[in-house]
């Protein structure tokens, strides 16, 4: 964080371009080398639950998404006037309003969603990376910044637990977004060929044993050694 | 007889950790030395065992449709459910506060063991989960702070393992890829393979 604190100076002078370069930056940086699931260790809690299944992880994605950016956004605007005291409280208010928002969205357009979220979108309160964008960059950076840092940590997020749900949806149900593909697969080569199903990545602890790996995957490419 | 079977259930067979992913940030950050992991695992216990029968008392008086009939006839019809998330949560960081103060007043010892923890626990999913179903599978009273209790231990169990693990894990040889979180995951999937014994047992 210290280098943005560095390059605030800068950014005074000339109005910047809407998609400078640092700004592209703080949108791809989550991606990879900053991801916050398997770099930083954020986020982790309430996610893994409903990866079981492509639709519900991409709703779980979007609600995200926007309950980042936005909070990120208001935060920012307020970054003056909260006395730093009481800041985790205005935080966790903000935060818990705009998922009420969401969860009050689902609830009315899509209800069989809602239901099958149950208590994980009340969650994404909890979810570190909220909080942690909070603290680390929004008390401290401009609107736009902020949205942009925001949206970036939680297409991080996102795409690593759709991975997640890919693996765990193919084999643990044999199916894409619901689409059967073993199905299909055995349909193509006769019925002597079938593909089996793994219970165990439907359980929790086939989410765990991906993650590691992606992890471990992810981490070897980047060249990121923890200590 | 009934509470003693969801307490045992709480514990280990959903396991807030194995069962619902419920906590995971503190779990792996927390997890590098027993003691403080059995710091942590104490604080959350003692949270969660207040917190969840004080939010039933809201989720009952308060939130619930048609909850405000004790103040009056004429409120019958209101549903505060919605206001559900923003409650829980402020209940949890007041209580969160307060517990910090009695503590500091009156066991100056266990405040120095569990101190930093205690501001942490206030944005623990598990804490917030624990509300969570509560208010979903319409507990009562008892029900709930034996849930709370139940499900906390669960968590110190959890966290309590997995940093004796890691402590002797220093002394092994691990892909450099994998050091730190990696294997972290693939040690918590291994533990919860051994968790899922338990949902054999019918309570």
């Amino acid at each position: 964080m210290s280098a943005e604190t560095v390059e605030k100076e800068i950014e005074k002078k000339p109005a910047e371009p809407l998609f400078s370069k640092r700004r592209k930056k703080l949108v791809t940086d989550p991606l990879v080398d900053e991801n916050p699931i398997t770099i930083q260790v954020l986020g982790i809690c309430s996610a893994l639950a409903v990866t079981t299944q492509m639709k519900p992880t991409l709703v779980m994605a979007i609600s995200v998404i926007f309950v980042v950016v936005m909070s990120n956004f208001v935060i920012s605007l307020m970054r003056n006037t909260i006395p730093s005291r009481v800041r985790i409280i205005v935080q966790l208010a903000v935060v818990a309003t705009l998922v009420t928002v969401v969860s009050e969205i689902l609830k009315a357009f899509a209800y069989d969603m809602y239901k099958e979220l149950s208590v994980f979108i009340g969650l994404i309160i909890t979810n570190c990376i909220v909080m942690g964008r909070l603290e680390a960059f929004a008390l401290g950076n401009k609107p736009y910044d902020s949205m942009l840092d925001g949206f970036g940590s939680a297409l991080g997020y996102s795409w690593i637990i759709l991975t997640v749900a890919f693996f765990r949806e193919l084999w643990g149900s044999g199916s894409v977004f619901g689409i059967p593909v073993f199905d299909y697969v055995s349909g193509i080569f006769g019925p002597d060929f079938q593909l089996a199903t793994n219970g165990l990545m439907v359980s929790p602890v086939g989410a765990f044993i991906i993650l590691g790996l992606i992890i471990w995957v992810q981490r070897t490419k980047t060249g990121y050694v923890e200590h | 007889m009934e509470l003693f079977n969801l307490g045992i259930r709480s514990i280990f067979i959903d396991n807030m950790i194995f069962a619902y992913f419920l906590g995971m940030c503190s779990f792996l950050a927390v997890s590098k030395k027993v003691s403080t992991a059995l710091g942590l695992g104490a604080a959350v216990i003692f949270v969660l065992t207040v917190t969840t029968p004080v939010n039933w008392l809201l989720n009952e008086f308060v939130l619930r449709e048609g909850a405000l009939t004790w103040v009056s006839g004429e409120l019958a019809s209101i549903d505060l459910t919605f206001l559900r998330f923003i409650m829980f949560i402020a209940i949890i960081a007041a209580m969160v506060q307060l517990v910090e103060m009695v503590v500091e007043k009156f066991a100056p010892a266990l405040y120095g063991a569990l101190g930093i923890f205690l501001p942490l626990i206030a944005v623990n999913c598990a804490i917030l989960g624990g509300s969570l179903f509560m208010a979903q599978r319409d507990y009562t009273l008892a029900e709930s702070a034996v849930y709370g209790f139940g499900s906390g231990t669960g968590f110190f169990l959890a966290i309590v393992a997995l940093a004796a693990i890691r402590e002797k894990l220093k002394y092994s040889h691990v892909p450099n890829g994998l050091k730190g979180l990696g294997i972290t995951m693939l040690l918590t999937g291994l533990m919860g393979i051994a968790f899922m014994s338990f949902m054999g047992i019918d309570l």
